[in-house]
């Protein structure tokens, strides 16, 4: 016997057979727990909408299509409406927009052409703690901070400044509380700053650096290749992160909760107090007495849900699409 | 000459309106974490440690609030942990490509920003209800579907920064498909998965709103999940809207403490989350 095959005995064999069964059991054991585990996200959603419109019901049985429409919002007589709350919650939202869109997106042009590059990612961090802050310090900080600043200094003058001018003046008139819409709204504004000027400032580093060069080189100012060059190319990004931040403004709990003043009413001003959807569900869930009132505060939820749900899916779709543009 | 001028100085204007948008963003965070110090500081002293939430008008603490919440936050890791990252790697490792990928992606991503107060209401209904009462059980299940989105994004993330290379080369030296993610994969991508797992408490340290109607609130304290519990952010709540003032003085105490945790846990993701992509 010189150099030959190694003879193989049988026990061998059969352990390698065993081993690589116990590979394939392995295999396709951890493939079926990520599939579940992939499945159960799906679950949660179905399950959260089943919970919701199954929990609606006795409510949409008894107001119907009138729940949609109606500002009665009485737990003593048990009629209720939710016109009042989806007013508030479209409005502080907007309002949240009308202040966030131009200064988030400002921001995400000081990053990204104006910033010296060593502050660029301090001063990034920092709006984005912004967004780590929970919901209720912006609530505790609201009322006993910023709404009292504004119901003293800002508000009196808001009111005499535009009480003159023919239809402004209805959109602020009334008596300064400090607590109300416009609060609410101001508050959420800056709550969703970081997530307008973060993924503004994602789509902003998708544009070819050739495209802003040669828009310099032909002598355009910064002003220009922002507007002319950057943001027709990344038009669909900020409107994804302007989705997405109206999402999270639409779905906002606390810090509402703590500076709107909880009134269930549709007032013409924005300094009066309001509600929102979310507000009224935190302010009287555990409260609610009977079944109706519990039903009509989930189909409240419910209707927040399938808002919320519709915004966020056109933000996901806007952002998928600039998404491919840069893969391109 | 005048035109070039007119469109200098719109530029300048331009420019300062961002320099400006920039100072505004900044102004708040400095005066939302100044008025915490300047309020709460006051408030740590060790008794705030030491004892338990007080009726109003008596000394107290916020001991039974921090236990709940780190009991309920821990809890609600542990349980949307392991979830979130086998759905991430089902995203990264196996689905990619897939519709079924595409749809779970796309409804992880609803998830991720839907509001927390509909999640409070759907644990109630699936759990409080059927129970009968409040519970810390349906706390902990609220927060942990709060973690779930978070830890699944983060984790088909951080898996595709994973190079396929690694991948190849362990798959030629014979070792089977799972066996290249627990043992290649996932190492790979440590610090980023723990990245994602910081952001998740981060995010559910501070979350009020899915606690309200879920654990409720305890005045003294507990640790029997089957009764409700107390949590720091839901007796911030209850003790802001108090008219009395030592409660209030308890109540920015503890936005302090919250805030300062949430800061520091996204700081360390952050610190942590760039090593894993400078490497």
């Amino acid at each position: 016997m010189t150099v030959g095959v190694p003879s193989v005995d049988e026990s061998t064999i059969l352990d390698r057979a065993k081993a690589l069964a116990r590979f394939k059991f392995g295999d396709s054991f951890f493939h079926v727990v990520t599939f579940s585990a992939a499945i159960t996200v799906l679950v949660l959603l179905s399950g959260v909408i089943l919970s919701l419109v199954i929990g609606s019901i006795p409510a949409i049985q008894t107001f119907g299509f009138g729940f949609l429409v109606t500002e009665v919002w009485n737990p003593v007589t048990d009629k209720y409406g939710a016109a009042a709350a989806i007013y508030g919650t479209v409005v502080t939202s907007l309002i949240a927009m009308v202040i966030a869109i131009p200064i988030g997106v400002g921001i995400a042009i000081f990053l990204s052409e104006l910033c010296p590059q060593p502050l660029r990612q301090p001063i990034g961090i920092a709006i984005e703690l912004l967004a780590g802050i929970p919901s209720i310090i912006y609530g505790i900080w609201g009322l006993f901070i910023f709404a009292p600043l504004l119901q003293q200094y800002v508000e009196p003058g808001i009111i005499s400044f535009f009480g003159h001018v023919p239809g402004l003046n209805l959109l602020f008139e009334g008596p300064p509380y400090g607590i109300g819409v416009f609060t609410a709204g101001f508050i959420l504004a800056i709550m969703v700053l970081p997530f307008i000027s973060s993924i503004s400032r994602d789509v902003f580093a998708t544009v070819p650096a050739v495209l802003k060069e040669s828009a310099y080189g032909l002598g355009f100012t910064t002003r220009e290749v922002v507007g002319n060059v950057v943001i027709p190319y990344t038009r669909t990004g900020i409107i994804g992160g302007v989705m997405l931040a109206l999402g999270r403004a639409l779905g906002e709990t606390m810090a509402v909760t703590f500076v709107i003043g909880n009134a269930h009413r549709v007032s013409n001003s924005i300094l009066a107090p309001g509600t929102t959807i979310s507000a009224t569900i935190a302010n009287e869930f555990t409260e609610a007495v009977g079944s109706l009132y519990t039903s009509a505060l989930v189909e409240l939820g419910l209707i927040l849900f399938v808002i919320t749900f519709f915004v966020l899916a056109i933000a996901r779709y806007m952002l998928m699409r600039i998404e491919q543009k840069g893969a391109q | 000459m005048t035109l070039y001028d007119a469109r200098r100085r719109k530029n300048a204007i331009y420019v300062s309106l961002c320099y400006a948008a920039s100072a505004f963003g900044l102004v708040w965070l400095a005066w939302i974490l100044c008025a915490l110090i300047f309020k709460g500081t006051t408030g740590l002293v060790p008794a705030t440690f030491t004892q338990m939430t007080p009726p109003p008008g008596s000394a107290g603490g916020l001991l039974n609030a921090i236990c709940g919440s780190l009991i309920m936050s821990i809890a609600a890791v542990a349980l949307g942990t392991p979830i979130g990252i086998l759905a991430g790697t089902y995203l990264a490792e196996y689905g990619s490509g897939s519709k079924l990928a595409f749809v779970v992606r796309f409804i992880n991503d609803i998830l991720l920003s839907a509001p927390s107060i509909v999640i409070g209401l759907f644990v109630y209904q699936i759990v409080v209800v059927p129970m009968g009462h409040f519970s810390a059980l349906a706390g902990m299940l609220a927060l942990a579907i709060i973690v779930i989105p978070v830890v699944v994004r983060t984790t088909e993330d951080m898996l595709r920064l994973v190079p396929n290379q690694l991948r190849e080369a362990s798959t030629a030296l014979g070792l089977p498909k799972s066996m290249v993610i627990q043992r290649i994969a996932y190492k790979a991508a440590r610090a980023g998965l723990t990245t994602g797992v910081l952001l998740a408490i981060a995010r559910i340290s501070g979350e009020t709103a899915p606690l309200l109607f879920t654990a409720l609130n305890n005045q003294f304290f507990a640790t029997n999940i089957n009764a409700p519990m107390a949590s720091l952010p839901v007796v911030i709540f209850q003790f802001a809207l108090s008219p009395y003032a030592d409660w209030q003085r308890l109540a920015w105490t503890g936005a302090l403490i919250i805030t300062m945790t949430v800061l520091v846990l996204s700081i360390t993701a952050r610190v942590l989350g760039r090593q894993r992509i400078k490497s």
